[in-house]
C-alpha cells in the first residue's frame, strides 16, 4: 500500500538535468540559448563529452588487433558499449548490433546489402509520405538499380499515416516495409508495431527508422518484432559520427557485406577472403571508437533518467507547446495526428519560416526552418518550408513561453 | 531590436508585402529560375532586352522577406540598364553583402543599400542574392536558362 508504488513516475528534476548540459549556460545574442532544434541534434551532457575525452587521454588505441595492453583497454570498452546498445534496444544479440556512422548509413548497409540479395525488378518497397529523405533516397537509388518500385502511404491532413493506408500497399511484390517510428517533420508517431504484424502476416521484413523516436520513447526492438532498427546517436545525445544497425541476426547473416577492407574479413589471400562473424562482417575499417564508447554513456544517461519519465516529460511540454503556439495569432500548427511526439512545426501568417527563424535567433531561440528533409511532407502540405520547435528532455516550459513571444515579436517586425 | 531593424529596414518589409514588378513578363525571351534548397525558395526571372539594354524584367515565386525583396528591388534597379552594367551592379551588390570589414559604403547603390544589414547574417546572404544569380543566368548565353 505503499504511496510510491501506485503513483506516477517521478516528475523529472529538469533544473539538474539542464546543469548536466555544459553548452546550456550559453548565451546567444546576448539572451540565454533556448534550444529548441533537438530533432536535428541534441546537445550533450558531461557524461558524454567526458566519456569520449577519456577515451582519448587513457585508452586510445586501435581495437580488434591489437596485443598491447591499450588495444586490448580500448577493445573492452568499444564492446561494452555495443552490449550497451543491445541491452538499450533489448536485442538478442551483440551480434545483431552493427556500428555504423548514422541513421543514413544504416538505411544505405540495408538498401544495398539486402537490396542486392532480395530485390528484383517489378519488386516494390513501402514506405510512407512522410520519410525524412534518408529513409527514401537509398531506396529510389535501389529502384533505379534494380527496376524496383518504391511505393508511398499517403500521409493525411493532419499529419498521419493511416495504418490502412499502409496494410493495403503491401502486396506480394512488396519486398520490404521501410517507415518511420516518429516522423522528423511533423512529430507523427507511426504504429510501427501493427505494421510489423501486418507485413510479417504476409512474409514481408520491416525497417524501422528510428532516429526521432529513441531519444524520446523505450524502444524494444524483440516486442515491435521488426527485421532492422535504426538510429543515429547524436540524436540521443550522443556523439555525430556513429549510429546503429540492428538486425535480425538470421536476416544480417544471410545478407553479403556491405563494404569491404580491414577487420571485416576472416581470411584474405590475393585471390579471395572470408568474411568475418556477425556483426563485425559489415564493419569495415577502423570504426568511430570513442563515438562508440561516447554512444554507449549517452544511452547510460537517458537509461539512468528513464525513458518513460522522459516521455511523459515532453509529451507534457508538447501539450504546453501545443497550446501557447495555438494562443499565437496567426500560427498554424502543420502536423497534428494523434499520436504525435515532441515537434512543434509551424507557420506564420504572412511571414517566410526563414524570418520565423532569423529573428528568434536574435532572441536566443534556435529552432529549424526549412524543408527538414522532408520535401514531399511539404509538398503534400503545398508548402515550401515550415518553422520547427522541437524538444529535448532539457527543454522547459519557460522556454516554450519563451518560444511563443518571439513569434509574437516576429509577427511586429512583420506587421 | 535595433539589430533586426538592420535587417528588416522598412523598404525591405514593403518590398516583401508588395513586390514590384511581380508576374509573368509576355513578350519575354529571356527567363532562368533560381532555387535555394536550403530554405525552398524558388525565383524565376523574366527579361525582355532591346538591343543590349534590359527593357523590362519582372519576377515570379516565393520566398522569405529577404529574397522577395531583393528580387522586388534588384527588377526596379536593372530596368534600363545595359547587360554589362547590370552585371556590374550584380558585383558591386554582392560585395555590398558580404564584406567582411563592413567597409563598402555602397554608394553608388541607390536603395539597394538597404541590404548592407545582411552581412550580418551569414546564412541569409544567399535569400539576398538568389534573384541575382537568375537574373545573370537570363542575361549570359549559359545553359541554366530555362524556357518557362
Amino acid at each position: 500500500m505503499s504511496a510510491a508504488r501506485t503513483s506516477p513516475p517521478a516528475r523529472l528534476d529538469v533544473k539538474r538535468i539542464r546543469e548536466d548540459f555544459p553548452i546550456l549556460e550559453r548565451t546567444v545574442h546576448g539572451r540565454p540559448l533556448v534550444y529548441l532544434d533537438n530533432a536535428a541534434t541534441s546537445q550533450k551532457p558531461r557524461a558524454v563529452i567526458e566519456a569520449e575525452a577519456r577515451y582519448y587521454a587513457e585508452e586510445n588505441a586501435n581495437i580488434h588487433r591489437g596485443v598491447h595492453w591499450l588495444s586490448e583497454k580500448a577493445t573492452a570498452s568499444y564492446e561494452a558499449a555495443r552490449e550497451k546498445v543491445r541491452a538499450f534496444l533489448n536485442a538478442a544479440s551483440v551480434h545483431e548490433i552493427v556500428f555504423v556512422r548514422g541513421a543514413t548509413e544504416a538505411v544505405n548497409l540495408v538498401a544495398s546489402s539486402f537490396g542486392k540479395n532480395h530485390v528484383r525488378s517489378g519488386d516494390e518497397i513501402l514506405v510512407t509520405g512522410l520519410e525524412h529523405h534518408s529513409n527514401l533516397v537509398p531506396w529510389q537509388m535501389l529502384c533505379a538499380e534494380t527496376g524496383a518500385r518504391l511505393v508511398a502511404a499517403p500521409i493525411d491532413d493532419s499529419g498521419d499515416v493511416p495504418l490502412e493506408e499502409i496494410v493495403s500497399r503491401i502486396s506480394e511484390r512488396t519486398k520490404l516495409v521501410a517507415v518511420a517510428h516518429v516522423s522528423n517533420a511533423l512529430g507523427t508517431v507511426l504504429p510501427v508495431r501493427e505494421i510489423v504484424d501486418t507485413a510479417h502476416a504476409r512474409g514481408v521484413p520491416v525497417l524501422i527508422d528510428g532516429a526521432q523516436a529513441v531519444p524520446h520513447r523505450a524502444v524494444d526492438v524483440r516486442a515491435l518484432g521488426c527485421d532492422f532498427y535504426v538510429f543515429s546517436g547524436h540524436k540521443v545525445y550522443g556523439p555525430t559520427g556513429v549510429g546503429i544497425l540492428y538486425g535480425r541476426e538470421a536476416l544480417l547473416d544471410a545478407m553479403p557485406p556491405w563494404q569491404g577492407g580491414g577487420d571485416m574479413i576472416a581470411s584474405v589471400t590475393l585471390e579471395k577472403s572470408t568474411w568475418n562473424v556477425l556483426p563485425y562482417k559489415f564493419e569495415a575499417g577502423t570504426p568511430n571508437i570513442a563515438g562508440g564508447i561516447g554512444l554507449g554513456a549517452a544511452l547510460d544517461y537517458v537509461s539512468a533518467i528513464g525513458l518513460d519519465r522522459i516521455e511523459a516529460h515532453e509529451a507534457a511540454l508538447l501539450e504546453i507547446g501545443t497550446g501557447l503556439l495555438r494562443s499565437v495569432a496567426g500560427v498554424r500548427l502543420v502536423g497534428t495526428a494523434p499520436e504525435k511526439a515532441g515537434v512543434l512545426s509551424f507557420l506564420l501568417d504572412g511571414v517566410h519560416a526563414h524570418d520565423v527563424g532569423t529573428i528568434l535567433d536574435q532572441e536566443g531561440i534556435a529552432i529549424r526552418t526549412g524543408h527538414h528533409c522532408a520535401q514531399p511532407v511539404m509538398d503534400r502540405f503545398g508548402i515550401p518550408a515550415t518553422a520547427r520547435a522541437s524538444l529535448g528532455v532539457y527543454n522547459t516550459a519557460e522556454e516554450l513561453e519563451a518560444l511563443a513571444q518571439g513569434i509574437r515579436r516576429v509577427a511586429e517586425v512583420f506587421a | 531590436m535595433s539589430d533586426l531593424r538592420e535587417l528588416y529596414q522598412t523598404t525591405i518589409l514593403d518590398h516583401y508585402k508588395k513586390p514590384r514588378n511581380f508576374g509573368p513578363l509576355p513578350g519575354a525571351e529571356r527567363h532562368a529560375e533560381g532555387h535555394n534548397p536550403l530554405c525552398g525558395d524558388r525565383v524565376t526571372v523574366h527579361v525582355r532586352l532591346e538591343g543590349d539594354v534590359v527593357a523590362d524584367v519582372r519576377f515570379e515565386g516565393s520566398g522569405c522577406a529577404i529574397s522577395t525583396a531583393s528580387a522586388s528591388m534588384m527588377t526596379e534597379a536593372v530596368k534600363g540598364r545595359t547587360r554589362a552594367d547590370a552585371e556590374r551592379l550584380f558585383e558591386r551588390f554582392h560585395h555590398l553583402i558580404t564584406d567582411p570589414d563592413g567597409t563598402a559604403q555602397g554608394d553608388d547603390l541607390g536603395k539597394l543599400e538597404v541590404f548592407s544589414g545582411v552581412r550580418e547574417y551569414p546564412t541569409r546572404i544567399k535569400c539576398a542574392t538568389l534573384v541575382w544569380h537568375a537574373l545573370h543566368s537570363a542575361l549570359g548565353d549559359a545553359k541554366e536558362v530555362s524556357t518557362e
